[in-house]
């Protein structure tokens, strides 16, 4: 089982961007559990969302997690609020929307020993045309440890966004394409 | 009442009362302890007596005037003290008369 | 095995689709966290053509049940759902239903109660409304959410039961998670849950009184008919679940074993932390501990006789309350306590009370708790006092 927290702020759509990864990975005949940090929602505040994908049997544990494998961060500013980093398990990787390189990153970041970095902020600004770098970070989070196949992103993302889905799948692969894993 | 010695078997679902309008077997006019009685003369036939009447007591005649049906009649007062025209006098029931 | 297909939905959705699939008459039902999601998503349903209802906006819980009476009351197939102390508004008016023996189907996203105000999921709701003659229905996962509400509508419309029945989902824990759930073909559904007839409708050309007045003459046989009735729904309970598992290929029963086989030791459990104690208890048989899990599906009327089947052959019970009866412990222990009073005086049972207000239970908490058990069975047979323990509370 592969435990994920994704960290960002509220409003930024980490909540979404688990759901998304969690539908592809059922059409995948996969299972999972996909939750938001339980309590009120505050546009802003940084907010963890959770998900766990299981490729054999039904997930059991309803807890938060608590170490994840892989934490995903949305928003750079936010590498230095709260003490998310020091979660993730030792052999564990965190994947990382930054304009720094996976080097510059490992430095700033002590104790984390693998990295993916993408530049998502200016891929989603160039192809969505707005600063929610959510399902671009999809493409590097696919990137960095496989989990589901691209093409299972795009059913769950026309059935969300419809007509802007296109763009977001766009936004996806290239962040596939950017992401450097170290 | 009909349910009134009914065991809890016999009970319908939900104690529903299955005969409608069994409300209207209940004796009000046990209540009373005062009777109106109507001056008929000074009657204008406006009806306030019989629309006021909390019980629905009052009946109207062929004639128009207006009558307390003694079996349902509580003896509140509310007609005496709504006639316009002071048709209507509260009096004491006589232990005889109680009967009615 | 029948047809359908597996969607990713959060249990409140799954919900939701169950109402949808019920094809409900009326809805009535008034947001509060963590039940908002089922009601946007019926109203939305609505609003879209997808489910043909009827919903009543109202002000307050209070209110939407009473709709709900109303339109059950005209023979309508309702739904309404609440939580914490939208459930506690609601309150008064939830006897109705019960007493005036009409199927309303309810959906309650546990949460715990003010103050301090927390959203968060415990069973305090769900505890404070025992004693009113409703089924209760605790659900472990969104499949659940899902299976338990549609059996909801089959149980409290039978004609030999024609009780209220409300489904319990852990708020947050189900209401906002999403899993994958098996959502069967609709044509099955509308087959299992018929149309149903209730023997007395509100009907101009067929008039009865309903919620009468109950002077002392009568009122104490009505309450012993009801009280025989509600008991004896516990087969019809039994028979749906079972013929539900025969169409759909998923069986729930009122009293729900894991690993008892040759256990020693039991643990008890509601609800969704049902699964995070099975992971327990298979660390637990594991380090080649005899221990199994018990969780009680049916929480009203409560399974006397299931329940006792179930622990026969365990020494030591450990049960895990999520509500405090203050002043007496855990609601769910003192329960099952008396209802093993005078038939196992061998068994020992030690109560704890855990996961308040949305704190977690970790597998770890549970394997405490049995640790922790074992100690005060000593305890208790040196003759110590031993009160309730609230388990990870900081000192
Ligand atoms: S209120 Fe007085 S005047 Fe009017 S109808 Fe009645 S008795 Fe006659
Ligand atoms: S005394 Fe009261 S009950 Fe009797 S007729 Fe007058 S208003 Fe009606």
């Amino acid at each position: 089982m592969m435990e994920i927290c994704i960290y960002g702020r509220g409003g930024q759509g980490g909540v979404t961007l688990a759901e998304l990864v969690a539908h592809a990975a059922i059409r995948e005949g996969k299972y999972v559990q996909s939750m938001p940090s339980f309590g009120p929602e505050r546009r802003g505040a940084p907010v963890l969302a959770f998900l766990r994908v299981n490729e054999t049997e039904r997930i059991k544990i309803r807890t938060e997690i608590a170490e994840p494998d892989v934490l995903v961060v949305l928003d750079p500013g936010l590498l230095h609020v709260g003490d998310v980093i020091s979660r993730l398990k030792k052999e564990g990787i965190a994947v990382i929307n930054t304009k720094k390189s996976p080097e510059e990153m490992k430095s700033d970041l002590e104790g984390v020993t693998k990295i993916a970095v993408v530049d998502a902020m200016s891929i989603a600004r160039e192809i969505l045309g707005l600063p929610i770098v959510n399902t671009t970070m999809i493409g590097a989070l696919i990137k960095a440890v496989g989990l589901v196949k691209l093409e299972s992103l795009e059913q769950p993302m026309n059935e969300r966004f419809g007509k802007v889905a296109a763009k977001n799948i766009e936004a996806m692969r290239r962040a596939y394409e950017e992401t450097v894993v170290r | 009442m009909s349910s009134e010695k009914k065991g809890w078997k016999d009970i319908e679902i939900g104690c529903v009362v299955t005969e409608p309008g069994s409300a209207a077997s209940y004796k009000t006019g046990d209540w009373r302890s005062e009777r109106p009685v109507r001056d008929n003369t000074k009657c204008i036939k406006c009806g306030i007596c019989y629309i006021y009447c909390p019980d629905a007591a009052i009946n109207e005649d062929e004639e128009g005037y207006f009558e307390a049906d003694l079996y349902y009649c509580k003896g509140c007062g509310v007609c005496a003290h709504e006639c316009p025209r002071g048709v209507i006098t509260m009096v004491e029931e006589e232990e005889e008369e109680g009967e009615k | 095995m029948t047809k359908g297909k597996i969607v990713g939905l959060e249990g409140s959705f799954a919900v939701a689709e169950a109402v949808r699939m019920a094809n409900v008459d009326v809805i009535s039902a008034y947001p509060i966290t963590p039940q908002t999601h089922i009601v946007e998503r019926l109203a939305e349903m609505i609003a879209d053509g997808e489910l043909d209802a009827e919903f009543i906006c109202v002000e307050s819980e209070h209110s939407a049940m009473s709709a709900c009476v109303g339109a059950s009351a005209a023979g309508a197939r309702v739904f309404t759902c609440s939580a914490s102390q939208g459930l506690e508004l609601m309150h008064e008016v939830l006897y109705i239903p019960s007493s005036m023996r009409l199927p309303v189907v309810a959906v309650t996203a546990n949460r715990a109660l003010s103050a301090p105000l927390s959203v968060w999921c415990d069973h305090s709701d769900a505890m404070a409304i025992r004693d009113i003659g409703w089924i209760q229905i605790f659900a472990e996962n969104n499949q659940q959410a899902f299976d338990l509400t549609v059996c909801a509508y089959r149980i409290a419309e039978d004609k030999e039961v024609l009780f209220p029945a409300m489904v319990h989902i852990d708020g947050f824990y189900l209401s906002h998670v999403i899993e994958g759930v098996m959502l069967p073909d609709e044509e099955e559904v509308a087959h299992f849950i018929p149309d149903y007839e209730h023997p007395f409708v509100l009907d101009p050309e067929d008039p009865v009184s309903m919620g009468c007045y109950g002077p002392p003459f009568i009122y104490p046989e009505a309450k012993k008919a009801q009280e025989v009735d509600f008991t004896n729904t516990k087969p019809k309970i039994q028979e749906t679940w079972d013929e539900f598992g025969e169409t759909f290929g998923r069986y729930y029963s009122p009293v729900e074993k894991y690993k008892m086989e040759d256990a020693n030791i039991a643990l008890l459990t509601m609800g969704s932390s049902g699964e995070t104690a099975m992971l327990a208890v298979d660390e637990m048989r594991e380090e080649g501990r005899d221990v199994g899990l018990i969780r009680l599906r049916l929480w009203r009327p409560f399974p006397f006789k299931e329940f006792r089947d179930a622990v026969k052959d365990v020494e030591l019970l450990v049960v895990l309350d999520r509500a405090i009866s203050f002043g007496m412990g855990g609601p769910v222990c003192s329960e099952v306590k008396s209802a093993l009073y005078d038939k196992r005086k061998d068994l020992s049972i030690v109560g704890f009370i855990g996961g308040l207000g949305g704190r977690d239970i970790p597998i770890d908490g549970f394997k405490y708790m049995v640790n922790r058990a074992l100690e005060k069975v000593k305890m208790i047979e040196r003759g110590e006092e031993i009160e309730t323990e609230m388990i990870g509370i900081r000192e």
